[in-house]
């Protein structure tokens, strides 16, 4: 048979690698910065845009969509070429992807600090942004799907099954999370409420994962740890049922995020149960990792790049045996909330993703400029770094988290809270916290010393863009021969592989979502539940703005410990107008979902001002911004609220047209109100039209609805 | 302890719900594996070496 002669693309390859190499050591610094931040709140300085709260949203979107993503997608581009025996389809759209994707994430790193943020977690972009992600998306799947057609390779190797699967899952989960209405350029609110918004965001948020995070890294993996230890995976027949298996469950495990929340009981047991299933697929992948070494062991000790794939393959194996345990009610009990979750997640970034990605890189460079790697020692010092850096941020958030789960829950013999003060809470971690920054330093130090290696290594050889290659057409149709199995018609066929792909993890989400949305028995609704008044949707925003929900959540659990904390627990019925829910993850500070009415106006303006000067110890940052004083102008922008009520109004939050149009009386009326409060006291002197009104006006009415029907009850 | 057993509204015939997502995956994993084990070894084989082939580049 005639050969044809083509051209492999390195350059686009190169590209996102170098994309993902700088993002990579922004997104540690970013890192590193914010756990500092956890340790001495008073380094942002005077800066709002440094705080944690905008900051964290920052730091994941970098670390999950810049570095990781970038080095998937040079990852894709390299092997996908190579395992179809063809060039990308068109060039153009690799170059239209390249730049479009690195101009999200500058519009990304500008917007998030300044406060545009929709406040669901890693969907924190607002709407204009969202819309250029969906567009990219399709750039890169219309390419890669082109390129499938254009094979020379009749079979489809498993590896690209993870793709097509990680192109059609992040596609649905993007646009369906995704859907809000636009206020103004950068704001908007999203589509659903409360218990359906918080079900919707975490089947986006726990796939971000699964999708984004695994699937096209354990495609990478199938590809590149055979590449580097030179022999085919274990089992082939073991990574198809690795394959649809995980694909299948990973899309209902979602509402274990939501345990004990108000999230109806069925959902959050078939979010369990799937979790728990989902171990059998993970171990699956990670077994047919390692045992492709099988034999080659002794390689490990002379190769860098299948050390950092040995311990990205195990990370996974952790991770995902510990997601899975997270799940279970007793466990999900103790941990959610607590620095215990952060750990588990960085085993994954930092392990999984990151090690797999240096590995990755550390084979791909050398082979690109056609040069052996500049020092395998500097590698080797890398691996050792970074794995220590990974277990020194890892293990003290373990302790930290159970210290943190134990002290809240602790009563004394007569039934009172053995630690009251939140704080007192907080104050005892402070040593975990900085043993975590430093696991950070080493991982960012780890990481210069592979941007060294990297960068000398490219000095020494020379880049080869055209990498020329040979392979013969597919010709004419595919001969069935005797005992063929209908899957390989599956196999030959990328159009037909797509849509099962997309009927399979579409199963899931239909049954879990669709009934929550629909039917109205899920959500029992509470009389004296009210919409927000345009003051408190104002404070509201402000407190989106800030990014209050990194480290406070509003979900009172149904536990002893929580409601003698912090009140009676959250009912689903109580979020019908949070447009988003803010239930937030994880309790940096307490719980604020009952914060209405407990302490007075003016505790909250000097907490505002300095959260020390109430709470000595506080980890929080002051927000001098939101107060018109020392020079400084706060004044509340009304210019959208009409426009918001009306949005909301959209939504089907019951406002009258009488209230939208009279919004501007009854907002100065509250305002007025609560700053006449305020200046009661002799220390403090207030405008009524400073934003820290309006985020008072929302606090105070936080979790109060309910308060109302019990006195009446009572009465 | 017990009023903090949530949802007293029983949703009806919400018992469904997990029989079927039940019966659904395992239907999905016995088809899986019964064309898992009835693939010839030989073709197991072409696959999985699939990606050691395809690279052209000779390392210096």
């Amino acid at each position: 048979m005639e050969l044809e002669k083509f051209y492999y693309d390195n350059r686009i390859v190169r590209n996102f690698a170098i994309a993902a190499i700088i993002f990579g050591v922004v997104a540690f610094l970013a890192g590193l910065w914010i756990a500092l931040e956890l340790r001495y709140p008073e380094l942002n300085g005077p800066l709002a845009y440094i705080t944690f709260g905008r900051l964290r949203a920052l730091h994941t979107n970098a670390a999950i969509f810049a570095f990781v993503g970038n080095a998937m997608f040079a990852g894709i581009y390299y092997s996908l070429q190579r395992l179809l025996k063809t060039r990308m389809a068109s060039d153009l759209l690799s170059a239209i992807h390249f730049w479009g994707w690195q101009l999200i994430i500058v519009a990304a790193a500008i917007t998030l600090p300044l406060g545009y943020n929709t406040s669901k977690e890693y969907a924190e972009l607002e709407w204009p942004i969202d819309i250029a992600i969906a567009l990219i998306w399709v750039v890169f799947g219309v390419n890669m799907i082109w390129t499938i057609l254009k094979r020379r390779e009749r079979h489809l190797y498993v590896a690209i099954w993870f793709y097509i699967a990680t192109f059609i899952t992040v596609a649905v989960l993007h646009i369906f999370n995704s859907l809000e209405l636009p206020v103004s350029m950068w704001k908007s609110y999203s589509v659903y409420s409360g218990v359906q918004d918080a079900l919707v965001q975490w089947w986006y948020g726990h796939n971000a994962v699964a999708f984004f995070l695994t699937t096209p890294i354990l495609g990478l993996m199938y590809y590149f740890v055979p590449k580097a230890a030179n022999r085919p995976v274990y089992s082939y027949r073991l990574s198809i049922i690795h394959f649809w298996a995980l694909i299948f469950i990973y899309i209902w495990a979602g509402p274990h995020h939501l345990i004990y929340t108000a999230l109806p009981d069925w959902a959050q047991s078939l979010g369990t149960v799937f979790s728990i299933m989902l171990i059998f697929p993970s171990w699956g992948g990670m077994i047919n990792g390692l045992l492709t070494l099988r034999g080659a062991w002794d390689k490990v000790r002379d190769s860098a790049v299948l050390k950092f794939f040995v311990v990205a393959i195990t990370a996974y194996g952790m991770s995902t045996l510990e997601g899975p345990l997270l799940s279970t009610k007793t466990l999900n009990s103790i941990a959610h909330y607590t620095d215990w979750i952060p750990a588990h997640v960085h085993i994954g970034t930092l392990g999984w993703n990151g090690f797999l990605a240096f590995g990755m890189f550390y084979y791909l460079f050398p082979k690109m400029y056609r040069t052996s790697l500049f020092s395998e020692k500097l590698a080797n010092a890398h691996f050792w770094i970074g794995t220590l850096g990974i277990l020194f941020w890892a293990l003290p958030m373990y302790v930290s988290g159970f210290t943190q789960s134990l002290m809240w829950k602790q009563f004394k013999p007569d039934g009172v809270l053995v630690y009251g003060n939140f704080l007192e809470t907080v104050t005892e971690l402070f040593p975990f916290y900085l043993l975590r920054a430093i696991g950070g330093f080493l991982y960012l130090t780890g990481a210069l010393i592979f941007v060294y290696n990297i960068f000398k290594t490219a000095a020494s050889g020379k880049f080869l863009a055209q990498e020329e290659a040979e392979a013969a057409p597919i010709i004419g149709t595919y001969k069935k021969h005797k005992g063929d199995h209908w899957h390989r018609f599956i196999e030959r066929k990328p159009v037909q592989m797509t849509i099962w792909v997309t009927i399979v993890i579409l199963i899931g989400g239909v049954i879990e979502i669709i009934p929550t949305i629909t039917v109205s028995s899920n959500i029992p609704t509470i009389e004296a539940v009210k919409p927000y008044t345009a003051l408190e949707l104002e404070g509201r925003d402000l407190y989106i703005r800030e990014g209050c929900n990194a480290c406070h959540s509003q979900m009172v659990r149904p536990f002893r410990s929580e409601t003698a904390r912090y009140g009676e627990y959250s009912k689903a019925g109580e979020f019908v107008y949070d447009h988003p829910f803010l239930w937030g993850s994880k309790r940096t500070g307490p719980d604020l979902h009952r914060e209405g009415g407990k302490y007075p106006h003016s505790w909250h303006y000097n907490h505002m001002w300095n959260p020390r000067s109430m709470s000595p110890g506080s980890i929080m940052p002051r927000y001098p911004w939101m107060f018109s004083l020392e020079g400084n102008d706060a004044t509340l922008d009304v210019s959208n609220t009409a426009n918001k009520l009306k949005a909301m109004q959209k939504l089907g939050v019951p406002y009258t047209d009488e209230y939208i149009t009279n919004w501007q009386l009854e907002l100065e009326a509250q305002a007025a109100g609560i700053a006449e409060e305020l200046n009661k006291d002799k220390n403090i002197s207030v405008e009524p039209n400073e934003e820290i009104i309006a985020l008072i006006a929302y606090l105070q009415r936080l979790g109060t609805d309910i308060k109302k029907t019990n006195t009446a009850e009572n009465q | 302890m017990l009023k903090f057993i949530k949802h007293h509204i029983s949703i009806e015939g919400i018992e469904i719900f997990p029989l079927i997502s039940f019966l659904l995956f395992f239907t999905f994993f016995v088809l899986v594996l019964v064309y898992v084990f009835r693939q010839d070894k030989k073709h197991i084989q072409e696959m999985s070496n699939l990606p050691l082939e395809g690279d052209n580049t000779n390392l210096p």
